[in-house]
């Protein structure tokens, strides 16, 4: 049996072992009816391209995830952003980890999407806004039809969040390959400011599958800064679904951190319904060995007067392979926009490859919009100029590499969240160096 | 110091230097001239261990230790510096961690512990004062921006801030205006001791003005064909290299 028709039958029995609200039941049966009909997307689809998942999906994965362990703190620790005061949402194999978390209901809800499915004073978000992101591509509606668990945040209005909120995936399967089908939901109100960083980390040389779907919904003049962390085993795939709506005035930013793990696809879709809205969609990927990372991302331009702006950085080393697929839509009545793309890759390896392909639809006649996209080597100029300062090569190269994408760091606003990224990358080059720039 | 052997190098196939011999003793300033593409560049670039180039022939001793396989960054730690004629802007580097990573690095294969942030500090400022380099300037991307007398007036503080045994000044005067010029050659003149030493590239003899040699070279075709005393370089200024040309055609 392939993947495909274990998930599909297992739906009634997964539909089961969860109290069926109707809501959600309703959306649930259509989503695998969905997914069911279109089934895996192939390299057939254009969007598909240049990222098969053949190699990763023919894994017999567990649908239902037992919780095989629970974690101690002090195992997964280095995970956290831990120097920081913070909320947390910790899911292991798929099941809350109440003992792990931080959540809160005061003034603001950080909490279960189990619970916000379930209980009926969560029933008038849920209606409004569950659901009511994502798209009906067929991985989104397969989460759809197995969405249980996962992060659900309200904010409600005028609410600065000053602690930021980390979200936790971990996997532990070490009896089988696993699958995980996070469903986090994120309501940001009217006026209101919230910081959140997300992670999957398997802690199991098993393979797993992660296909996550996020709706952010930021309001009027709300601000809403998320932070992707993707620094998985190599044995870890990860699809990350991530839709967000955007209403007049606020500003939503996307950092995602791709360190690979086995194959990682990034599906970030901004859609902007109202004025002045600024969108930023930054990222920095680097990997090697035979990671695979794609970036899809989509912003649609609806109303006048607004923004976007991407910068993604990628760096390849080794057989690694990078996709970076962005398309912005501008509709006849968004005039005066303002959308900027950039993408920027080296080479460190004649085996690593990058597919790179802008794609601008632009409907408005009033309208500012760049796109560019480089591939080249590290300047050997600038190599021979470090080391006849005594900065031996392999320091030179990841000096010169760090810089490369440093602009993008320099838009964290969570000062550990940088320190934490900058010693992950100084860990990926192989180099124990400050580079406090 | 430095004692080059009968140096032969070429690059992609090209030979360039045919044969030099020099020798660099502690305390001297030895000035090298000569017309564009005699091999003035080649032959800094060669003695730094920049890898495009090879060595055919000869050899380079420094400090009595063939160097010619160690690596531009080995050479470093054991103090050779070359000012570039063409510094590189590296976007994203600011220059006070440029020389930190430099420092420490340089340290570090000489099995000293990183320098502590205070003593840094205190050492960029002294040196940034000595080239009357603003401090706002230590904190932009190196050379990204920089005028021709900033980065010259750059490259002087990186020496400043490794202390070379043995520095060499590549065309260290062009693109630089009069008060740039004194300021960069009093720099390397305050940096001057009788255990160091300077080696002097130069088209012109201006930059000897300031920086006295104690001996003078021409190179031309990638040889040195004439060595002299400081005279040399004037009488070079007023004849210009077409008599030397000559003479060694003769």
């Amino acid at each position: 049996m392939d993947l495909k028709e274990k998930l599909v039958s297992s739906f009634l029995a997964f539909e089961n072992r969860v109290d069926v609200d109707a809501y959600a039941h309703n959306l649930r049966s259509d989503a695998i009816k969905i997914f069911e009909e279109k089934g895996f997307p192939s390299k057939k689809e254009e969007a598909w391209k240049y990222t098969s998942l053949n190699s990763i999906l023919k894994e017999d994965y567990s649908v239902f995830p037992k919780q095989e362990n629970a974690l101690e703190y002090s195992q997964v620790k280095q995970y956290f952003i831990h120097d920081i005061d913070s909320y947390k949402i910790i899911f292991i194999d798929g099941k809350y980890s109440s003992h792990l978390s931080q959540t809160t209901h005061d003034g603001i809800d950080v909490c279960l999407m189990s619970a916000a499915l379930n209980k009926p004073k969560y029933q008038l978000v849920i209606e409004n806004y569950f659901n009511k992101a994502a798209g009906k591509d067929s991985l989104t509606s397969l989460n759809t039809a197995f969405s249980c668990e996962g992060a659900y945040i309200h904010i409600p209005k005028n609410k600065i969040v000053e602690k930021p909120i980390q979200i936790l995936h971990f996997s532990t399967g070490n009896e089988s390959a696993t699958m995980l089908q996070p469903r986090n939901l994120v309501v940001v109100g009217e006026n209101s400011h919230v910081q959140i960083i997300e992670r999957h980390q398997s802690l199991t040389d098993n393979p797993v599958l992660t296909n996550s779907v996020t709706e952010i919904f930021a309001n009027k003049r709300a601000i809403v800064d998320y932070y992707k962390i993707q620094n998985d085993k190599e044995n870890a795939s990860l699809i990350d679904n991530t839709f967000i709506k955007q209403k007049r005035e606020s500003l939503a930013s996307v950092h995602t951190f791709a360190f690979g793990g086995k194959l990682t696809r990034n599906n970030l879709n901004f859609y902007q319904n109202g004025e002045r809205i600024d969108s930023t969609l930054k990222g920095i990927t680097i990997i090697g060995n035979k990671q695979h990372v794609d970036h899809n991302t989509l912003v649609h331009h609806i109303e006048p007067n607004c923004e976007s702006h991407q910068d993604y950085k990628g760096i390849f080393a080794d057989r690694s392979t990078g996709v970076f697929n962005g398309k912005v839509v501008v509709e006849k009545e968004a005039q005066k926009t303002n959308a900027f793309q950039a993408n920027n890759n080296i080479l460190i390896s004649d085996k690593a490859s990058i597919n790179t392909k802008p794609q601008l639809e632009i409907f408005a006649d009033d309208v500012k919009c760049s796109h560019g996209c480089t591939i080249g080597q590290l300047d050997e100029n600038a190599m021979f100029y470090m080391r006849s300062r005594g900065i031996p090569e392999k320091e030179a190269r990841a000096l010169l590499m760090f810089a490369f994408s440093n602009n993008v760091l320099e838009s964290v606003k969570i000062p550990e969240l940088k320190q934490r990224i900058t010693k992950i990358i100084a860990n990926k080059l192989g180099v124990n160096i400050g580079f406090d720039l | 110091m430095l004692k080059i052997n009968n140096l032969h190098a070429s690059v992609e196939g090209k030979s360039i230097l045919k044969g030099i011999n020099l020798e660099v003793k502690p305390g001297e300033v030895h000035a090298i001239m000569g017309p564009n593409g005699s091999g003035k560049s080649t032959l800094a670039s060669v003695v730094a261990g920049r890898e495009d180039y090879e060595v055919t022939e000869g050899n380079i001793i420094f400090e009595g230790e063939d160097i010619e396989e160690l690596a531009a960054e080995e050479r470093a730690h054991k103090g050779v510096f070359l000012s570039f004629q063409y510094p590189i802007e590296i976007p994203g580097v600011s220059v006070t961690n440029f020389m930190k990573t430099a420092i420490n690095e340089s340290r570090k294969a000489r099995g000293l512990e990183e320098m502590p942030a205070k003593d840094m500090l205190k050492l960029i400022r002294e040196k940034s004062e000595l080239l009357e380099i603003d401090r706002k300037f230590l904190s932009r991307s190196i050379n990204e921006g920089f005028s021709g007398g900033e980065k010259k007036r750059n490259e002087i503080f990186q020496m400043a801030m490794l202390e070379p045994k043995l520095a060499i000044l590549d065309e260290t005067d062009s693109g630089l205006d009069i008060d740039a010029l004194r300021i960069v050659a009093n720099g390397v003149n305050k940096l001057k001791s009788k255990d160091n030493a300077v080696v002097v590239i130069t088209h012109y003899q201006r930059l000897l003005d300031y920086i006295v040699p104690d001996f003078v070279h021409v190179l031309h075709n990638g040889k040195i064909v004439k060595s002299g005393t400081k005279e040399l370089a004037h009488e070079l200024e007023a004849k210009g290299y077409d008599w030397i040309k000559e003479e060694v055609g003769a």
